[in-house]
């Protein structure tokens, strides 16, 4: 993609999140689904050209692994970015449905069975 | 009445921003080559994505950047794409790395998904036979997809099994990875053999 980019790849992700390689919460998986806040708090510190495009991407809810996509970032960059996020009551971070293989949940399975025989 | 009035107004509170729907994934997997991208673009409703993930921030622990980029050439890449269930739902499908190098990534990958399809290359299966490995060992439900050299199917699906030596309950599907039907039985396949696992343990 960026051929002439010898070196620079890599590092300059880091440099998005002031050289933090890990996040302040590990608590986001790559489908935690998140969404922007409507209307997004006043008082909060004005976020940075990254911050807001990831704010803009996910208008609507968006999977952190499609937010990474996305905006060409690896995961582990964006996610320190989401945390940013996330404490700065900029956005809001829904869990992925937790699976248990004991007790599964047919509620589920049937819902993704009928979903899928619609394609 | 005014009593009740405000009784039916009081939960008109500023409703939650558009909620957000729960997600779900599956994995396809696979040795390297055998169509995981393929079935994934087939099936999903959005342009397959991809992630690059640096190894040295993903699989070591970095608090220095100093020097990392000599190692610029380790990235790892994810391949994945999405279908709509309804609006409070939606399946991710995740494409595994296919080469062995990558396989501690399979770990994290696996966590919370529902199964996993195990793709074959009917020309080289031996190349998906550590993808069963790893689902049969940490008990990850799987099913297993033979795509076809262009669509055609030289053995039948229970030649493959035998030669896969898989258990009686792991299903064998002759598929397209290129054709969206194809691979939407195959998934169907996988959420149907879940779906009895769950009603026999609910029986049981």
């Amino acid at each position: 993609m960026t051929g002439g980019d010898a070196g620079g790849r890599l590092v300059r992700p880091f440099t998005l999140t002031g050289g933090r390689t890990r996040p302040s919460r590990a608590d986001f998986t790559l489908i935690t689904t998140v969404a922007a806040i409507d209307p997004q708090p006043t008082r909060a510190a004005r976020p940075q050209p990254e911050h807001l495009r990831i704010l803009r991407l996910c208008a609507e809810p968006l999977a952190v692994a499609e937010v990474a996509a996305r905006l060409d970032l690896p995961v582990s960059v964006v996610v320190i970015l989401l945390c940013d996020l996330l404490e700065a009551g900029r956005i809001t971070a829904r869990p992925p449905r937790p699976v248990s293989r004991a007790t599964p949940d047919l509620d589920l399975l049937q819902k993704v069975r009928d979903g899928l025989g619609r394609l | 009445m005014a009593g009740s009035d405000r009784a039916t107004e009081a939960p008109t509170a500023p409703a939650p921003p558009a909620a957000a729907p729960e997600a779900v994934k599956i994995l396809i997997a696979g040795g390297f080559g055998v169509g995981k991208t393929t079935m994934v673009g087939s099936v999903s409703e959005i342009a397959p994505l991809r992630t690059e993930e640096p190894l040295t921030a993903a699989g070591l622990d970095v608090d220095d950047l100093a020097g990392i980029e000599e190692k610029r050439a380790t990235t790892v890449a994810l391949d994945f794409g999405r279908i709509g269930i309804g609006r409070e739902l939606v399946l991710y499908l995740f494409g595994t790395p296919g080469q062995q190098r990558f396989w501690f990534m399979w770990n994290d990958l696996a966590i919370g998904a529902l199964g996993a399809v195990v793709l074959i290359d009917v020309r080289r299966p031996e190349s998906s036979f550590a993808a069963i490995d790893f689902f049969e060992r940490r008990g990850i439900p799987f099913v297993v997809g033979v795509n076809g050299f262009h669509g055609r199917h030289p053995y039948p699906a229970e030649e493959i099994r035998e030669a896969l030596a898989l258990p009686e309950h792991v299903q064998v599907l002759l598929c397209d990875a290129r054709e969206r039907a194809s691979c939407r039985d195959v998934l169907i396949a996988l959420i149907d053999q879940l779906i009895d696992a769950a009603a026999g343990a609910a029986a049981s």
